[in-house]
C-alpha cells in the first residue's frame, strides 16, 4: 500500500542496466564469490540499524510494562513490575542486553499473555507465509501477462484500460479492496466464506493433525480429505486477491515499462531487420531480459507484501503474524509488538541478500 | 548562475530550460504531454483539484460537524441507511458518514502537508550534505538510508506512531504522529534522490567554475547544485502525498486513528466499519473507503504521468524526438536505478557514479 513510489519509480530505469550485451568495465571489479560475501556481510549492519532504531523509539515513550499495565495497577505494584522486568536500569544497560539477546535468538517475551516472541513466529508465521504465497500467485499470474499485453499493444485502447487497472490496483488500500470483496462475494452473492482460514469444524481437525505444518493447505491434503481441502481453498480465495492485485498491478507496471525498453533495443530492431516474427521478437527477444530488473524488485515486494498482509489478516480475521500484530497493538504490548516488527525485519533483511544472489546467479553484470 | 547563459538556447542542457517546477509546472507538463498521457495526467490534476477543494471548503460543505451525534430533532440513530436527512446514511458509532467523509478530506491534507515539509527539509538537506561532502558520513547515511528504505514502511509507520502518541491520539497528536510516521518513511527517498543528482551535479563544470571563482560551500551547494538537484522533486512530492494518504488510513484502520470526536479519518471509519461488512451494512464502509481511492487515484494520476514524462522510454512516441535529449536526465527517481540494478548494493556508491564508470 504505501509504497507507490518505489513501485512506480522501479520502471524508470536506465535501461544500460540491463542491456543484453552491456559489458562489465568496472575496474577492479571482484568475482561472484566475492561480490556475495560482502553482500553476505551487509546484511548485519542493515539488521544492526533496524534492531537499535526499532528500540530506541519503542523506548522513547517509556517502559511497556507502564504503557501495557498502566490504568490497571497501582503505583506501587506497577513500580515492582517495571523492576522486576529491569526497565529502571539505565537504557543503555538494556539496550546492550537487547541486542545481545536478539543476537542468541531472544526476541522477548509478551506481557499479555507471556508467550516468548520466536514461539508466536513458529505458532502464526506458517499462516502469513501461506497468504504471501497464494498472493504472490495471484501478483504473477494477473500482472505478468497482462503487463506484457499492455507493451505489446502500447498506446492502444487495451494498453490504457490495463493501465487505468493497474493504477487503481494499487491507488485502493489492501483492506478496502478487501471490505468491498466481502461484501459483495461473501455477504451479498454467498460464493465464499466471510473471514477466517477454514470452517470451524476444519480449522479444528487441522489444528490436532499429527505434526501440522501450520500451513493449512499441506495439512489439509495430508489429511486427505477432499472437503476440508475445498474448504481451505475457499477461505483463501478473497485474502489471496485482495493482497495479490495490489502487487499485481505492480507487476503489470513494471512488465510494461522494461518490456517496452527492451523492444527499442538495438538488437530487437537487428532482429526485426532480420525477418524475426513480431510474435517471437515479443517473446524471447524483449520479454526474457526485461524479467530480471522484475527479480530485484521481488525482494522489496516482499518487505511490501509483509505490511499488506498485516492490513489483509485483519481484514480476514486471518490468523497470522499480522493479524496478531494488531491483537497485540490493541492490548498495548509493546514488547510484543516490538519483538515481532524486529523479526520481520531480519527476515526481510535476509530476503533481500537472497534475492540479490538470486540475481547475481542469472545477471552476470552485478558484480562488485 | 553559470547555467543561465545558456537557457533557451537551441543546444541548451538540461538545467537550463527544465527549470519547470518555479515556473506553473503542472501546465508545462500538459503542454507537453499527448493522448493518453495527457487524459491521465488531467484526470488526476481534477480528482486532486477536487480533494483540495473538498478539504478546503469542508465547514461549507457537510451538512453537520464531524463529531456531531443529534441535531435539534433528535439523535443520529446508529448504522441508518441512506435517507434524506442522511444522504450516505450514519455509522455505528451514530456520525453522519457524508460529514465525516467530507471533514476527513481536511485531515488527509493536513497530514500531507506536514509529513511533505517535514521530510523535503530534512531528507534533501540531508542528501545535499551527503552527497556534496562524502566521506565517512556519506556512507553511512547510505547505509542507514538504504537499511530503512528496504524495511516494511507500514511497521516502521506502526512503531513511529507508538513512540510518538503511544497509540492514542488527539486531533494534532494524531496528525503529527502519522504525519513523522510517513515522515520516516519518505527520508530516505529524498535523500537517495538528492544525493544522486548531486553527487552527479557537483561535477560539472560550473560547479567548478564557481570554485574556482572562490564561492563558498554554501553558495555552491544551495544556489548550484539544490536548484538542479530538485527537478525531480515535484513528482515525488504527488507520489509521496498519495502514499501519504493510504499510509493515514493503513495506521488508522490498524487503530493508531485519530479519536473521532478530534477529527475525522477514513482508515479510523473503515476499522469500525469492519464489523458491518459481514451483516450487510455497506455504506459505512464504502464512502470513506471511496474517499481514500479517489484521493490517492488522482495524485497517483499526477505523479505517474510526471513521471512517464520524464521518462524517455515511457513517453509517448510522437513527442519523443522532438525533445528527447532534454529529458533525458531527468529520469532520476527515487531508487530507480538501484531497484533495476543488483539491488541494494549500487546504492553504496550512488547510480551515477557508476554510470560515468562504465562511458
Amino acid at each position: 500500500m504505501t509504497t507507490t513510489t518505489t513501485e512506480l519509480v522501479a520502471g524508470g530505469a536506465d535501461p544500460d542496466t540491463w542491456a543484453p550485451r552491456a559489458e562489465k568495465r568496472r575496474v577492479g571489479g571482484g568475482g561472484l564469490g566475492a561480490y556475495l560475501f560482502i553482500r553476505f556481510l551487509l546484511i548485519f549492519p542493515t539488521i544492526f540499524i533496524l534492531v537499535t532504531t526499532v528500540f530506541f523509539l519503542m523506548r522513547s515513550t517509556g517502559d511497556p510494562i507502564t504503557a501495557a499495565l498502566g490504568g490497571r495497577l497501582t503505583g506501587e505494584q506497577l513500580a515492582e513490575r517495571v523492576r522486576e522486568a529491569g526497565y529502571d536500569r539505565p537504557l543503555l544497560t538494556q539496550y546492550f542486553e537487547y541486542l545481545g539477546n536478539v543476537f542468541t535468538g531472544d526476541f522477548g517475551t509478551a506481557i499479555s499473555d507471556r508467550r516468548p516472541v520466536t514461539e508466536i513466529l513458529t505458532t502464526f508465521g506458517a499462516a502469513t507465509l501461506e497468504l504471501v504465497f497464494y498472493a504472490l500467485l495471484v501478483a504473477f499470474l494477473v500482472g505478468i501477462p497482462l503487463g506484457r499485453l499492455a507493451a505489446y499493444l502500447r498506446d492502444r485502447w487495451p494498453d490504457a484500460v490495463l493501465r487505468v487497472f493497474a493504477i487503481v490496483c494499487y491507488a485502493t488500500p489492501v483492506f478496502f479492496f478487501g471490505m468491498l470483496l466481502k461484501l459483495v462475494f461473501a455477504v451479498n452473492l454467498g460464493w465464499l466464506p466471510v473471514a477466517g482460514r477454514a470452517s470451524t469444524g476444519a480449522d479444528i481437525q487441522l489444528q490436532q493433525l499429527d505434526g501440522s505444518t501450520g500451513i493449512y493447505l499441506i495439512d489439509a491434503i495430508r489429511l486427505g480429505d477432499g472437503e476440508v481441502i475445498a474448504d481451505v481453498l475457499e477461505h483463501a480465495v478473497l485474502p489471496a486477491i485482495a493482497l495479490g492485485l495490489l502487487t499485481a498491478g505492480i507487476f503489470l507496471r513494471l512488465v510494461r515499462t522494461n518490456v517496452i525498453g527492451t523492444l527499442g533495443m538495438g538488437y530487437v530492431e537487428a532482429a526485426r531487420s532480420r525477418g524475426v516474427p513480431e510474435r517471437r521478437l515479443l517473446k524471447k527477444h524483449a520479454y526474457r531480459p526485461a524479467l530480471i530488473p522484475i527479480i530485484t524488485v521481488i525482494g522489496l515486494q516482499i518487505a511490501l507484501m509483509l505490511g499488506g498482509a498485516v492490513l489483509t489478516e485483519t481484514t480476514f480475521e486471518w490468523k497470522g503474524l499480522g493479524f496478531q500484530l494488531t491483537e497485540y497493538i490493541e492490548a498495548r504490548d509493546f514488547v510484543a509488538v516490538q519483538g515481532i516488527v524486529v523479526l520481520l525485519a531480519i527476515i526481510v533483511a535476509v530476503t533481500n541478500f537472497v534475492v540479490d544472489v538470486i540475481a547475481a546467479l542469472i545477471d552476470p553484470r552485478v558484480r562488485y | 548562475m553559470s547555467t543561465r547563459i545558456s537557457e533557451g538556447g537551441p543546444t541548451a542542457p538540461a538545467a537550463g530550460t527544465r527549470r519547470g517546477w518555479k515556473s506553473l509546472p503542472l501546465l508545462r507538463q500538459v503542454q507537453q504531454s499527448v493522448g493518453l498521457q495527457r487524459g491521465m495526467l488531467i484526470a488526476g490534476l481534477v480528482l486532486s483539484a477536487l480533494f483540495l477543494l473538498v478539504a478546503v471548503l469542508a465547514p461549507l460543505l457537510a451538512p453537520y460537524e464531524y463529531n456531531q451525534l443529534r441535531d435539534p430533532s433528535g439523535a443520529f440513530g446508529a448504522q441508518q441507511a441512506p435517507s434524506s436527512t442522511h444522504l450516505l446514511g450514519t455509522t455505528v458509532g451514530g456520525y453522519d458518514v457524508l460529514s465525516r467523509v467530507i471533514w476527513g478530506s481536511r485531515t488527509a491534507l493536513y497530514v500531507i502537508v506536514v509529513a511533505f515539509v517535514l521530510s523535503f527539509f530534512v531528507g534533501v538537506l540531508l542528501g545535499l550534505v551527503s552527497g556534496y561532502f562524502g566521506g565517512w558520513l556519506d556512507r553511512v547515511l547510505v547505509v542507514v538510508c538504504d537499511a530503512i528504505y528496504a524495511f516494511p514502511s507500514l511497521l516502521l509507520a506502526i512503531v513511529v506512531a507508538i513512540a510518538i502518541s503511544g497509540g492514542e491520539s488527539s486531533l494534532w497528536g494524531g496528525i503529527m504522529a502519522a504525519a513523522i510516521a510517513i515522515t520516516v518513511v519518505f527520508i530516505p527517498q529524498y535523500f537517495r534522490v538528492v544525493r544522486a543528482e548531486t553527487v552527479r551535479i557537483k561535477s560539472e563544470a560550473f560547479v567548478e567554475s564557481a570554485k574556482v571563482i572562490g564561492a563558498s560551500h554554501r553558495r555552491i551547494m544551495f544556489r548550484h547544485v539544490l536548484r538542479n538537484a530538485t527537478r525531480t522533486l515535484p513528482l515525488i512530492l504527488t507520489l509521496n502525498a498519495s502514499e501519504a494518504v493510504s499510509t493515514l488510513a493503513a495506521l488508522g484502520f490498524l487503530g493508531f486513528g485519530i479519536e473521532p470526536t478530534a477529527a475525522a479519518e477514513w482508515g479510523y471509519d473503515l476499522k469500525r466499519a469492519l464489523a458491518d461488512v459481514s451483516s450487510g451494512i455497506w455504506w459505512t464502509s464504502v464512502f470513506p473507503g471511496l474517499a481514500i481511492v479517489i484521493v490517492v487515484l488522482g495524485l497517483t494520476l499526477v505523479g505517474e504521468g510526471l513521471n512517464d514524462l520524464a521518462d524517455p522510454r515511457l513517453r509517448t512516441r510522437r513527442r519523443a524526438v522532438a525533445s528527447s535529449a532534454d529529458v533525458a536526465e531527468t529520469s532520476v527517481v527515487p531508487g530507480g536505478t538501484l531497484d533495476a540494478g543488483p539491488g541494494g548494493l549500487a546504492g553504496l556508491e550512488g547510480p551515477d557514479d557508476g554510470r560515468r564508470y562504465e562511458q
